[in-house]
């Protein structure tokens, strides 16, 4: 099923011109904005759907007839924990989706029980935790503060292949671990703060599985490419997170309000 | 400061120490970011405030950093003696792994030396651990019980200290909330998680906790290692109740209890260390 992505109505009523406009300037301005092919796709679909065959450029015949500065129509995340919680349920979209999509490939389908199983669990937690983010953030700040339902793309994955299925899998898990780790010490509510300890430490446990699995018998379930002299793990600013997740993501989004850390760690 | 003072501390620190307020906590730790800007936003979860206060006030975050440590001492003794039983044949999976362990614990016990020290605090002294639990377990084979014995209770007993520690750095989170520790913490939290995942494959196991079951082979004396792990409300939501957009496969109560760990209290999990350390007074 496919929903709208973004408030369609309220790209209708604006103009062309200052759609554009408002597009550049989020390029130009969103430090974190999500654009590369998100931004064809966005636009594309745009296009079709609701100005087909117009000239880009041509003043609208019709005059805005709402005075009222346009609204952005590109999704933030926002600020404080709810741009917290809005990011940590991209990542939770983004895994959840992965999860499904394996499951519906070659390379599952022919999978040893164990790793089908492995899989089911995967997808189960990742489902279980992307709706509970929907769930809790939509009951905390209102629907039209929750981020919409993402789509993907992921080409780069060839479903078929275990070793593209779980080299994937262990840079999603990899990366959520570190994620949260580094959302930590920007959340303000002790509550948030422990829901994202008890999910992190399931997506680390994960992280191990899939690394035990491409290399049994290895130190790399925590190896040293990801945990320091220290004995830490990855901790990623959002800007590291978009850049590694972004290229799976379609939909436009911003993330210019995230907090800063409490500490400046 | 023995373990058993620490506990003492966990629970009548309010009675003692109530003016040691967490600013006044705070400013004796180092480099503090300046921005209190905790703007909470009201939100509809359960928060549960007034529990929290109450906890902020009794636990401070230099006592949830001497808990880590006190099970940081107790982790890389045991795999540092695990290593040096002979029990673990050599280049085998379970060496490999606690090879790798072992090298992240005794990292922490340091790190967390460190930090205590630089915070102006002075880190608790390394307790006696007794990992045959007064003759309950042989996990070195000291006492003769047999390779094959010794080997199973060494991953169990690993096994309960990973999740076990997984549990009470979660527990010990909102300690540390404003502190330059918060960060390092959940570092060290998802290494532990990380451990905690492979043990337990090793010992035939997923990686992640089902219900609150201890999984096959885990005696019976870790069980309070996992009650608790069968929670499946989230944020005041009974997970088992919400509509999917996909299918779960299998049980959904035991899926949603895996997908989210739990965490434990400090005094659950200085009682549970406590089993393994000698308690000078007694001697």
């Amino acid at each position: 099923m496919k929903k709208p992505l973004v408030k369609v109505d309220v790209i209708e009523a604006s103009s062309k011109n200052s759609k554009m406009k408002s597009r550049r300037k989020f390029i130009k301005l969103g430090g974190l904005g999500l654009a590369g092919s998100s931004f064809l796709m966005y636009s594309c679909s745009e296009d079709d759907l609701f100005d087909p065959g117009g000239d880009v450029g041509v003043p609208d015949p019709e005059p805005d007839p709402d005075p009222e500065p346009e609204p952005d129509p590109v999704f933030d995340l926002g600020s404080g924990d709810v741009g917290i919680l809005n990011y940590a349920y991209a990542l939770e979209q983004l895994e959840a989706e992965f999860y499904t999509r394996v499951r519906e490939g070659a390379y599952y389908s022919g999978a040893p029980a164990v790793e089908q199983e492995l899989m089911d669990d995967l997808y189960n937690h990742e489902v279980i935790h992307r709706d509970f983010f929907k769930a809790a953030i939509t009951a905390a700040a209102g629907e039209e503060n929750t981020l919409p339902d993402l789509e993907f793309d992921f080409s780069s994955v060839d479903f078929d292949s275990r070793d593209s299925v779980l080299a994937t899998a262990m840079a999603l898990e990899d990366t959520g671990v570190g994620a949260y780790n580094g959302a930590g010490d920007r959340i303000a509510d002790e509550t948030y703060l422990v829901l994202a300890g008890k999910i992190v430490s399931v997506e680390a446990r994960h992280a191990s599985a899939i690394r035990s699995l491409i290399n049994p018998n290895s130190a790399d379930f925590a190896g040293d490419d990801i945990i320091d002299e220290n004995g830490l793990d990855l901790a990623y600013d959002p800007s590291e997170v978009f850049d590694i997740a972004g290229g799976f993501i379609t939909t436009e989004f911003t993330a210019n309000n995230l907090p800063e850390p409490m500490t400046g760690s | 400061m023995s373990i058993i003072k620490l506990l003492d501390d966990f629970t009548s620190e309010k009675l003692t120490t109530k003016s040691t307020s967490r600013r006044e906590m705070f400013n004796t730790l180092s480099s503090f970011g300046k921005k209190a800007a905790m703007a909470a936003i009201p939100f509809g979860l359960a928060t549960n405030k007034a529990n929290a206060a109450a906890y902020f006030q009794e636990n401070s975050p230099v006592d949830a950093l001497q808990l880590a440590l006190t099970l940081e001492y107790l982790e890389a003794e045991f795999y540092i003696m695990a290593l040096e039983s002979g029990v673990l044949e050599g280049g085998s999976r379970e060496e490999t792994a606690f090879m790798q362990i072992s090298k992240h614990e005794s990292a922490h016990v340091d790190f967390l030396v460190a930090g205590l020290t630089n915070a102006g605090a002075t880190p608790v002294d390394k307790p006696t651990f007794d990992f045959t639990a007064n003759g309950a377990f042989d996990p070195f084979n000291e006492n003769g019980i047999g390779q094959e014995t010794a080997m199973a209770q060494l991953l169990a007993l690993a096994q309960a200290f990973e999740d076990t520690g997984v549990r009470a750095y979660k527990g010990q989170a909102a300690n540390l909330m404003g502190t330059p520790f918060l960060e390092p913490a959940l570092q060290i939290h998802s290494v532990e998680a990380r451990h905690a995942s492979e043990v337990r494959r090793i010992r035939g196991l997923k990686g992640w906790i089902t219900g609150s079951m201890r999984g096959d082979g885990m005696p019976e004396a870790t069980q309070a290692v996992y009650d608790g792990e069968e929670n499946v409300t989230q944020g005041g939501v009974d997970l088992t109740g919400l509509t999917y957009e996909n299918d779960i496969v299998g049980n959904v109560s035991d899926a949603v209890s895996e997908a989210f760990d739990e965490p434990l209290s400090g005094e659950t999990a200085a009682a549970i260390a406590g089993l393994f350390i000698v308690n000078e007074d007694d001697n």
